[in-house]
C-alpha cells in the first residue's frame, strides 16, 4: 500500500529541517575573524605545498567499479531470498546456485587477476 | 506449497483505514521524537563512549560538568555551535555547507523503518496476536515511522547515501588529508557494503520478509543469531567498517591522516559529522537487534514481554558496548588489509552462508 509510505515523506522534511536549521545556525552564531593563515588546508603546520585536486591511485576506481558489478548481483538476491521459503523451493534453490556459483568464479577470476592487492 | 503461502498472508498486519490528517500528525509526531531521542542518544554515547574509555584505561574520565559529568554532551553542543567556523579558502563553499548536513540527514533518515516494538491497536477492539493484528474501531500504533513491506531495503538504500557526505566533505576541503580520507573512506565504505548485503541475506531467507516487524515475530522462540551466528558474526564485524569504527577507521586514522574527510570542519560542521557517526552505530546495533537477536522479544520466556522498548533499547545497548570495548581494545588494521579482509574473507563466507541457509531452507 503506498499510503504507507506516507509516513517517510514527513520525516523526510523533519530530516532536511533538522540539517538545515544546524548548518544555519552554526553559520549564524560564533565569531568569525578570517586570516590569511586559517584558510590554508591543515597540513602539519607547513606551508601547502600544491593542490589538493591531483591524481589519485587508479585502485580506488578500480574498487568502485567491482563493487558495482557485485552490488548489482546482490540486488538480485533479495527478492529470491523473499519467495524461496514460500514459493520458489528446490527449482529456486538450483536455478540460485547456479548464479551465486557464476558470482563466485567472477569473484575468483578478480581475485587471481589481482585487481584486489593493493601495493 | 499452497499452505506456505496462506501461512505468509496471515502474517500480513491487516490496516484499518485511517484519515490522511491522522496519519499526518501521527508521523510528525513520531518523527520528532525519533530525532529527538537519537539526538540525545548520540550526545550521551559519546559520553559513555569517553567513560568507557577511561574505564579501560584506569582514568576518571569527564566528571567535571554537572554530576557524575552527566551534562558533559551539553557544555560540548554549546561549545561548538558557539565556535569559529574556520574553513580552508580553497573550498567548494556550497558541497561545504551541504556535506554535513547530509551525513547527519542520512544517518537519522535511515531509522525511519525500524520498529522497537510490536503494533498495538490503541482503543477499539481487537485481538492483538503473536502473527496478525486486527483493530476495529481503534487505531493501529506502529513502533517505527513507517510500516512498509520493504523496510530492510530501504535502510540499505538510505544509509549507503551517507558515503556521498563523506566524500564530498572530504573533496569540497581541497585539503589532501582530506581528499586521501574521503577516497579511503568510499572505498572502505562500498566495500563493506556489499559484506552486509550478504550477510542480511540469511535472515531473509529464513523469515521470507523484508519487513522489518515480520521478522521479529518470525524469531518468536528461536532467534536467528542461533541460526546464524556466521551471519551476525559477518554482520556485526562489516557494521564496524561501515560506522568508520576501530578496528577499522582508517578514514580517520589521526595518526597519519590529521581527521581524514572532517579534518578541515570546525565547530558544529565537524559536530554533525560526529553526530552521524554515533546515530550510525545505534542503526547498525538496531538492525543487528532486529535481524538476528529478536528485536523486542523478551529475553528469556518468564520476563514480561509487554517491556518490548526496554529489551529492544537493552540488546541494542549491549551491542554497542561491545563495538566501544572493541575500539579502546584493538589496534588498528593496515588499509590494504582492511580492503582484502572484506574482499577476500568477509565476501566468500557470506556467499557460502547463503548457499548453505539457502540448502537449510528450500529443502527443509
Amino acid at each position: 500500500m503506498l499510503s504507507a509510505y506516507i509516513p517517510l515523506l514527513v520525516f523526510l522534511a523533519i530530516v532536511l529541517a533538522f540539517g538545515v536549521g544546524i548548518t544555519a545556525a552554526s553559520n549564524l552564531l560564533g565569531p568569525r575573524h578570517p586570516t590569511k593563515a586559517k584558510g590554508l588546508p591543515y597540513e602539519c603546520g607547513i606551508v601547502p605545498s600544491a593542490s589538493a585536486r591531483r591524481r589519485f591511485a587508479v585502485t580506488f576506481y578500480l574498487t568502485a567499479m567491482l563493487f558495482i558489478v557485485f552490488d548489482v548481483e546482490a540486488v538480485f538476491l533479495y527478492p529470491w531470498a523473499v519467495l524461496l521459503r514460500s514459493t520458489l523451493h528446490l527449482f529456486g534453490l538450483i536455478e540460485m546456485l547456479v548464479f551465486i556459483a557464476l558470482l563466485a568464479v567472477g569473484l575468483a577470476y578478480v581475485w587471481r587477476k589481482g585487481a584486489l592487492e593493493w601495493d | 506449497m499452497g499452505q506456505a503461502a496462506v501461512s505468509v498472508v496471515t502474517l500480513a498486519v491487516v490496516r484499518a483505514p485511517v484519515s490522511l490528517p491522522l496519519t499526518l500528525v501521527v508521523a510528525l509526531v513520531k518523527g520528532v521524537l525519533v530525532v529527538f531521542a537519537l539526538a540525545t542518544a548520540a550526545a550521551y554515547l559519546t559520553l559513555l563512549e569517553r567513560k568507557i574509555a577511561a574505564r579501560i584505561q584506569l582514568r576518571i574520565g569527564p566528571n567535571r560538568v554537572g554530576p557524575g559529568g552527566l551534562l558533559q554532551p551539553a557544555a560540548d553542543g554549546v561549545k561548538l555551535i558557539f565556535k569559529e567556523k574556520a574553513a580552508p579558502a580553497g573550498r567548494d563553499r556550497v558541497l561545504f555547507q551541504i556535506a554535513p548536513a547530509l551525513a547527519a540527514g542520512a544517518a537519522l533518515f535511515a531509522f525511519a523503518t525500524i520498529p522497537i516494538n510490536r503494533t498495538i491497536c490503541v482503543g477499539g477492539h481487537g485481538g492483538a496476536g503473536p502473527l496478525s493484528v486486527s483493530c476495529a474501531g481503534g487505531y493501529l500504533l506502529h513502533w517505527d515511522l513507517a510500516n512498509v513491506n520493504i523496510g530492510l531495503l530501504y535502510i540499505l538504500a538510505v544509509t549507503s547515501m551517507g558515503v556521498y557526505a563523506i566524500f564530498l566533505g572530504g573533496w569540497s576541503s581541497n585539503s589532501k588529508y582530506s581528499l586521501l580520507g574521503a577516497l579511503r573512506s568510499s572505498a572502505q565504505l562500498i566495500s563493506y557494503e556489499m559484506a552486509v548485503s550478504f550477510a542480511i541475506v540469511g535472515p531473509i531467507l529464513l523469515a521470507g520478509t523484508l519487513n522489518l516487524e515480520q521478522m521479529v515475530h518470525q524469531q518468536q522462540g528461536l532467534w536467528f543469531i542461533f541460526l546464524q551466528p556466521l551471519g551476525f558474526l559477518l554482520y556485526f564485524t562489516a557494521a564496524f567498517a561501515e560506522t568508520n569504527r576501530l578496528p577499522f577507521d582508517l578514514p580517520e586514522a589521526e595518526g597519519e591522516l590529521g581527521a581524514g574527510y572532517h579534518t578541515e570542519f570546525a565547530g558544529m560542521r565537524f559536530g554533525l559529522f560526529f553526530f552521524a557517526e554515533y546515530i550510525n552505530m545505534v542503526t547498525v546495533c538496531s538492525i543487528a537487534t532486529v535481524l538476528f537477536l529478536g528485536g523486542w522479544l523478551a529475553p528469556v520466556w518468564f520476563l514480561p514481554s509487554w517491556l518490548g522498548p526496554i529489551w529492544f533499547v537493552a540488546k541494542a545497548g549491549l551491542l554497542l558496548f561491545v563495538m566501544m570495548w572493541v575500539r579502546w581494545t584493538f589496534p588498528r588494521l593496515r588499509y590494504d588489509r582492511l580492503m582484502q579482509f572484506g574482499w577476500k574473507v568477509l565476501l566468500p563466507l557470506g556467499l557460502a552462508n547463503i548457499v548453505v541457509t539457502a540448502v537449510f531452507v528450500a529443502v527443509r
